[in-house]
């Protein structure tokens, strides 16, 4: 026997092995083929770029936030009593804690950006649209959830901006008519913000919640392979499939091109995401607010509190809606419900896209100017809104006494907050009229 | 027992030849199934109450006595009662002759909505004794803490006349702590029960006319 034979024997030996080992788990567990259909042969169309990054980072800074929040609970104290000295423990004395710390606050921050982003793309390549909806619906849920932990988990390190950012929302609640103070005396299991609170909130960000955000994520990722990846010209790759293999003619196996692909901006977020955790961990007091390194204080409220960056879209459309004045004829009290169910509604309203959108095409690519100025006033609305609402309501001074002396801002945040409702409530009409463009058979660059 | 029953049953008319259903089967599987629905939302039930604030959540909630001989004329007490701060402020002559003036701005100046303070305290003043107000220091909107603005003008602009100012969404009170149109606000600031033990003596939680 020559060297050659020797060698080529042993190497299929081990090949056998690994194959035999393989073929016993098939027959115990659809491993091949899962792996086929989700990774080598589910077939992505092949003209992806900048704006799909954000699906699979999304997934990484989910993994990234259950990784680190494992970690933290190791040595956080969910205690009105312990809470905020243990996570000052966590950043000074636990080893490492401090970067563990920072990735899981900065994470949260991240998190929202590249949802945002993902979001974004859906809402330009119309990747809501048939047969997508429930795709979109299941993306809408995990919005919501992440709204969720995004909250409980703010009150958890027990400061000043965490008590009070709880009472606020927990607040909202009692808006609700009739059952409102129920709910949130229910919500609190207290008359006010406490350790009972903080407790159950507890509870919630670490076990119900991710649970149900698992659950989601997997039902979005199964229902977007089991119809298929839209792409930046709105088309769909399976009506053109080769003859012979079946495999759509534009698309691509998702590994390996997109897992290299995905790789590339996996690399360039870490770099961006250090860069944030070692340089600017607080990002100026946006990602973390400053009267937040004060201890909670039930009997003072900072004298300027606003949410974190991501909600203040949506409490601005809190603030800018007047309370109802009440109707002392018939006994109906004041009410602050509108404000909340504009601020509420202002969230939900994404989950109706595929049914508002009634444009003959997906991407903007063949859109009209008319759904483009609209979209561009819609994202204009959302940065102003957000801007506003890290600000205090009188950032802008007061108009005259023409107006009322109203706040400044709180007229521009109403006109705005009229703009951000009508790209959804005329959608209907705009998207109708406008004038598209022709869409190719096959996709483009 | 039941096999017998259950054929006895499909030899005669209960099973449906035409569309191949057994009526009797379906009955049973709603019958039965409407109870488990019903025994999961009992099971449920002690899940949800016990997020109902605790006994000793409740038991938290005791009357506090509060010496108020050093509040100086214009200054204000904060104390603490069932975890929210109260306030009692000690208004000055002009403080208290400058609140039926400014009536015209409020939603509610003569406290019509009577959820917010007791009746013995539905007055011009809003309190027991023409100088002293006690109020929950809670904004009605939103549940946060307003600042204490007591003098007029200043920072809050010329017009100005005393009160409170809410940080979290800028409701505007007096020292009556009746909120100023146009606040996010609905309803005035709440005056929790309260009595008079000496002349000096208050006591937060137990109203006027109880024998405490």
């Amino acid at each position: 026997m020559t060297k050659e034979t020797v060698l080529e024997k042993n190497k299929s030996g081990l090949t056998n092995v690994l194959s035999c080992g393989l073929a016993w788990v098939d027959e115990r567990f659809p491993l091949t083929s899962n792996i086929k259909a989700h990774l080598t042969e589910y077939y992505a169309p092949k003209n992806f770029n900048f704006w799909y990054f954000f699906g699979s980072l999304s997934l990484l800074v989910l993994v990234l936030q259950i990784v680190t929040g494992i970690f933290l609970t190791m040595h956080y104290k969910p205690d009105a009593n312990l809470a905020f000295a243990s996570v000052e423990y966590i950043m000074r004395d636990v080893p490492w804690g401090w970067l563990i710390r920072y990735m899981h606050s900065t994470g949260a921050s991240m998190f929202f950006i590249v949802v945002y982003l993902h979001m974004f793309r859906g809402i330009i390549y119309g990747s809501y649209r048939n047969p997508r909806e429930l795709i979109w619906l299941f993306g809408v849920a995990i919005f919501l959830c992440l709204m969720g932990e995004a909250f409980f988990g703010y009150l958890l390190p027990w400061g000043q901006m965490s008590y009070w950012g709880a009472q606020v929302i927990v607040n909202l609640f009692s808006a609700i008519p009739f059952i409102g103070p129920d709910v949130s005396e229910w919500l609190r299991g207290d008359y006010l913000v406490s350790d009972a609170t903080l407790n159950r909130f507890f509870a919630f960000h670490v076990i119900a919640l991710p649970f149900v955000l698992a659950g989601l994520v997997a039902a979005h990722i199964i229902a977007l392979h089991e119809v298929g990846s839209n792409n930046p010209d709105g088309i769909e790759i399976k009506k053109l499939k080769d003859k012979k293999t079946g495999i759509p003619l534009d698309g691509i196996p998702f590994h390996p091109y997109y897992t290299v692909k995905d790789i590339v901006g996996t690399v360039v977020f870490l770099m961006v995401f250090s860069t944030i955790i070692f340089f600017a961990p607080e990002m100026g007091g946006y990602f973390l607010e400053a009267n937040n390194f004060v201890p909670a204080n039930p009997l003072v409220t900072p004298a300027h509190i606003a949410p974190v960056w991501y909600f203040t879209p949506y409490y601005s459309i809190l603030r800018a809606v007047p309370p109802f004045p009440g109707v002392s004829m018939l006994g109906i009290p004041p009410s602050l419900f509108p404000g909340v169910a504009a601020m509420g509604l202002s969230v939900m309203v994404f989950a109706l896209l595929p049914w508002l959108d009634k444009s003959p095409v997906k991407s903007i690519r063949y859109r009209g100017s008319l759904y483009k100025k609209w979209l561009a006033a819609f994202v204009v609305s959302f940065i102003v809104l957000g801007y506003l609402g890290t600000e205090p309501s009188n950032v802008w001074g007061q108009f005259g006494a023409w107006l009322g002396n109203a706040d400044r801002a709180t007229v521009v945040a109403r006109i705005f907050m009229i703009i951000y409702f009508a790209f959804f409530i005329l959608m209907p009409w705009y998207t109708k009229k406008d004038k598209t463009l022709a869409v190719p058979e096959r996709v483009t660059g | 027992m039941s096999d017998n029953h259950h054929d006895g049953h499909q030899a005669s008319s209960q099973l449906d030849q035409a569309s191949q259903v057994d009526l009797d089967k379906r009955q049973f599987l709603i019958a039965s199934s409407s109870v488990g629905v019903l025994g999961c939302a009992a099971a449920a039930v002690p899940f949800v109450l016990s997020m109902t604030p605790s006994e000793r959540a409740k038991a938290a909630g005791a009357p506090v006595e509060v010496d108020i001989s050093k509040i100086a004329p214009g200054a204000m007490l904060t104390v603490e009662w069932r975890g929210k701060p109260v306030w009692i402020i000690n208004r000055t002559a002009e403080m208290t002759a400058e609140l039926p003036k400014h009536n015209d701005q409020l939603t509610d100046p003569n406290g019509d909505v009577v959820s917010q303070q007791p009746e013995y305290c539905k007055n011009k003043d809003r309190s027991l004794k023409p100088n002293l107000a006690v109020m929950v220091g809670i904004c009605t909107h939103l549940g946060c803490s307003p600042s204490a603005k007591l003098q007029s003008k200043g920072d809050m602009g010329e017009n100005w006349t005393g009160g409170f100012f809410c940080p979290c969404h800028g409701s505007k009170f007096d020292l009556a702590g009746r909120v100023f149109k146009g606040s996010p606000a609905p309803v005035n600031l709440v005056v929790p029960p309260h009595k008079y033990l000496t002349e000096n003596t208050l006591l937060i939680g137990v109203d006027t006319e109880d024998k405490a």
